[in-house]
């Protein structure tokens, strides 16, 4: 059962419910290869957000009617565990969830070079284990990073960070009562170092001169997590290196 | 002549995405070029010769290449052949013409008598391009079922590293372990030996490779950790 | 659901290592890969447990809600478990609503816990009659690399165990929340040992390969004083009646291990 909250979400210091300033995104922690079966994996942790994401593929395609014969197919799911929120959700996807999956396949989509497999599929499983506003960003986040785990090759890692605005004031990664309460919220994917942006919504209302903002604050959000990918990818070589070169 | 810039050094960790290189360079493997700009489209290792960069990926998928030796796996028998899982991203097609030309006259229709789903099969890829299915032939001596031993899978990529220089890391695993080792192209490698204790011992120094094989002192240290696990076995056995 | 095809070599080696007293991976026949609990990871859980056995890694998160009781058992709480296998834990898991084998366990799971009363759902009415609490358990297979059942009925008792519920007094026929929170009442702790028949040999914690290539499973789940409250023999092959004892036997002694695994809170 839910608890009400009547709390402020920003108070007159301009520090957030969860004591953050403006522009500070959530603590975030990424973790490659957590899921042995999976050909590729990752798990990220941003606040309350707990997110994993598996790859299978390039594979055989299947059901066969779905085979393209000049790339590979890509398939992104996003689909929530029940014990993932408040009330508890039916593990049957929702309409959300199957939006969702769409638009975080064509999020992901432009960084991988599906022409390189013709008539394969691409299989990527996102599994949001805990949520707290964000997680398709998250998603595609850790998505991103578990095809690089697999060895898919890619022109980019997709980063994903929203921004927004919240009781007047422009804000960084929103957490769900953020994007519940506050006045917009725009998620936003990009391929960082071509510098294009692949994912795009927003919900609510902004001036055109807020809009530039947000965007280019969600900008800065993505920038901080492609480090953290960067470096979750390298982390297992870099560990190993130590630990051998320690002997 | 200016130096072009590049911007790691060599065999440095970069990540897909990574600008390599600016101005006149070729793209190797698992870098592309885009508007004379080389990028990685890996996680790996940067490598830098004159005019060419490539990378040497961590993780990568097996892509299959004439004159491969692959391991694989018997996933379907049909009438004309037999399709084997070669841990690549399509299946690869073993045809019952490559088998039949030998002195051997099975029951027609019967190719499940010769090789059947679950066999581990050592053979060669003889063609592959984008548009169908890897062939492949066990027309060759050394090739054909696989009748005893283990499958270890490490990362394709990884497999230069498991042979070594001049073979010098295969050659002081097969001494050390007394196991028979064969290597796939495609990340699959089977070790066979006398006992399973010998094959455990292989199969984890196998492991230890495939983890640390971005690293330099690799064949010392996987020497050092086999000596010591069989300095171990040899002592509990001289309690008894 | 596609299968996974064990190399006929990899089951000639499973059955005559079997034969010989020891598995491939150097256990004994009655040994339990490594296991690990974490519990209370997921906060948006009322209470929650990660297991790992061995590769096989399985997550349960417990939700409570109000609900009507059934009509034939006004006066008590209700419970119910499901489960699922997502697709990214093997690639044999498909999408789609759950397929037999998330049915099979989540009733196996679910039968050790309701026959052992484990959870006192009699202290799960808030209106009799009315408003009880249902408590849903929610098993998530996150690696599926043999012995889901033993995994998850672990992961789910260790989730229980973790489980807190709100305070609350009835007011008006409505339920009010309290400041603060109570442990969900358990009573028993019932833990799942499934053994595995290959060669007329049994095994406890089949991994992925044995399970292909065995001949049937039983699994037994054992209660805090050593009874049985619940069998289930999964698979096509047959037990002798010797070995169905010997195998209660076997999980008897496990289940003692199990449990000391268990934290409470």
């Amino acid at each position: 059962m839910p608890r009400k909250t009547t709390k402020k979400l920003i108070d007159k210091n301009g520090i957030r419910a969860d004591g953050r300033k403006p522009e500070e995104l959530r603590p975030t922690k990424i973790e490659a290869g957590v899921i042995r079966n999976a050909d590729g994996s990752a798990y990220i942790e941003q606040g309350k957000n707990k997110i994993l994401a598996g790859v299978y593929g390039p594979k055989e395609v299947h059901p066969k009617h779905l085979t393209l014969l000049d790339r590979a197919l890509l398939r992104c799911r996003y689909h929530m565990a029940p014990f993932s929120v408040e009330e508890r959700k039916s593990p049957a996807p929702s309409r959300r969830e199957q939006e969702l999956s769409k638009v975080i396949t064509w999020a992901i989509e432009p960084s991988i070079f599906l022409e390189q497999f013709p008539r394969t599929s691409i299989d990527v499983f996102i599994e949001v284990l805990q949520a707290n506003g964000g997680t398709r960003c998250a998603g595609i986040t850790a998505a991103s990073v578990a095809l690089a785990d697999a060895g898919i090759p890619m022109r980019d890692l997709v980063t994903a960070c929203a921004a927004g605005k919240v009781e007047g004031h422009l804000v960084l990664d929103l957490m769900d009562v953020e994007d519940k309460m506050g006045e917009a919220d725009l998620p936003l994917a990009l391929m960082p170092n071509l510098n294009a942006i692949t994912l795009l919504q927003m919900d609510g209302g902004l001036t055109t001169d807020e809009f530039e903002r947000v965007i280019n604050l969600a900008l800065t959000g993505c920038k901080q997590i492609h480090t953290l990918q960067k470096e979750a990818l390298k982390a297992r070589y870099i560990a190993v290196k130590k630990a051998v070169e320690k002997q | 002549m200016t130096r072009l810039p590049t911007f790691y050094e060599n065999k440095q960790l970069v990540t897909p995405g990574d600008l390599l290189a600016e101005g006149n360079y070729v793209a190797g493997e698992n870098a592309y070029n885009e508007d004379d700009k080389i990028y990685s489209t890996q996680l790996g290792l940067v490598d830098y010769e004159e005019r060419k960069v490539h990378v040497v990926a961590l993780r990568a998928l097996y892509i299959p290449y004439i004159e491969d030796t692959v391991i694989g796996k018997v996933v379907d028998v049909g009438f004309s052949g037999w399709m084997l899982d070669i841990n690549a991203p399509y299946l690869a097609m073993l045809r019952a013409s490559d088998v039949l030309d030998r002195p051997f006259k099975p029951q027609k229709n019967d190719l499940s008598s010769i090789f059947n789903i679950g066999d581990l099969i050592i053979a060669k890829v003889v063609a592959y391009d984008r548009t169908r299915d890897p062939l492949l032939t066990v027309g060759e001596p050394s090739l054909g079922k696989i009748t005893r031993g283990q499958i270890v899978e490490v990362t394709p990529t990884k497999i230069p590293r498991l042979i070594g220089r001049q073979g010098s890391m295969i050659s002081m695993l097969k001494r050390e372990t007394g196991c028979h080792i064969t290597l796939g192209q495609n990340g699959l490698v089977l070790v066979s030996g006398k006992t399973l204790e010998d094959e455990r011992l292989a199969i984890m120094a196998i492991h230890k490779i495939d983890q640390e094989a971005h690293t330099s002192g690799l064949t010392d240290r996987i020497t050092k950790m086999i000596l010591k696990e069989k300095g171990g076995v040899k002592h509990a056995q001289k309690d008894d | 659901m596609t299968q996974i095809i064990i190399p006929y070599i990899t089951q000639k080696q499973i059955a005559e290592s079997i034969s010989n007293g020891k598995r491939l991976d150097g256990r004994g026949l009655t040994d339990y890969r490594e296991i690990q609990v974490e519990a209370g990871i997921i906060e948006s859980a009322e209470g929650s447990a990660r297991v790992r056995l061995g590769k096989t890694e399985v997550l349960v998160g417990i939700k409570i809600e109000v609900g009507e009781p059934f009509s034939d058992i006004p006066n008590e709480g209700v419970l119910t478990v499901n489960a699922e296998l997502v697709p990214l834990a093997s690639p044999t898991f498909e999408t789609g609503p759950p397929g037999q084998e998330a049915i099979e366990l989540a009733r196996v799971v679910d039968r050790g816990i309701r026959e052992s009363k484990a959870i006192a759902v009699e202290k799960l009415c808030a209106i009799p009659g009315k408003k009880v609490f249902i408590i849903f358990i929610d098993i998530y297979v996150l690696n599926h690399d043999g012995n889901l059942i033993d995994a998850s009925a672990l992961a789910a008792l260790a989730a229980l165990l973790n489980t807190k519920m709100f305070k609350y007094q009835v007011k008006d026929g409505e339920i009010e929340m309290k400041p603060g929170y109570t442990q969900l009442p358990i009573r028993n702790h019932p833990i799942a040992v499934t053994l595995a028949k290959i060669n007329e040999k049994l095994i406890v914690d089949p991994e992925l390969g044995e399970e292909q290539v065995m001949d049937t499973r039983l699994t037994m789940a054992i209660e805090n004083d050593g009874k049985i409250c619940a069998m289930q023999k999964g698979g096509s092959g047959y037990f002798t009646t010797q070995q169905i004892l010997e195998a209660t036997r076997i999980a008897q002694e496990k289940s003692i291990e199990l449990r000391k695994l268990m934290v409470k809170g």
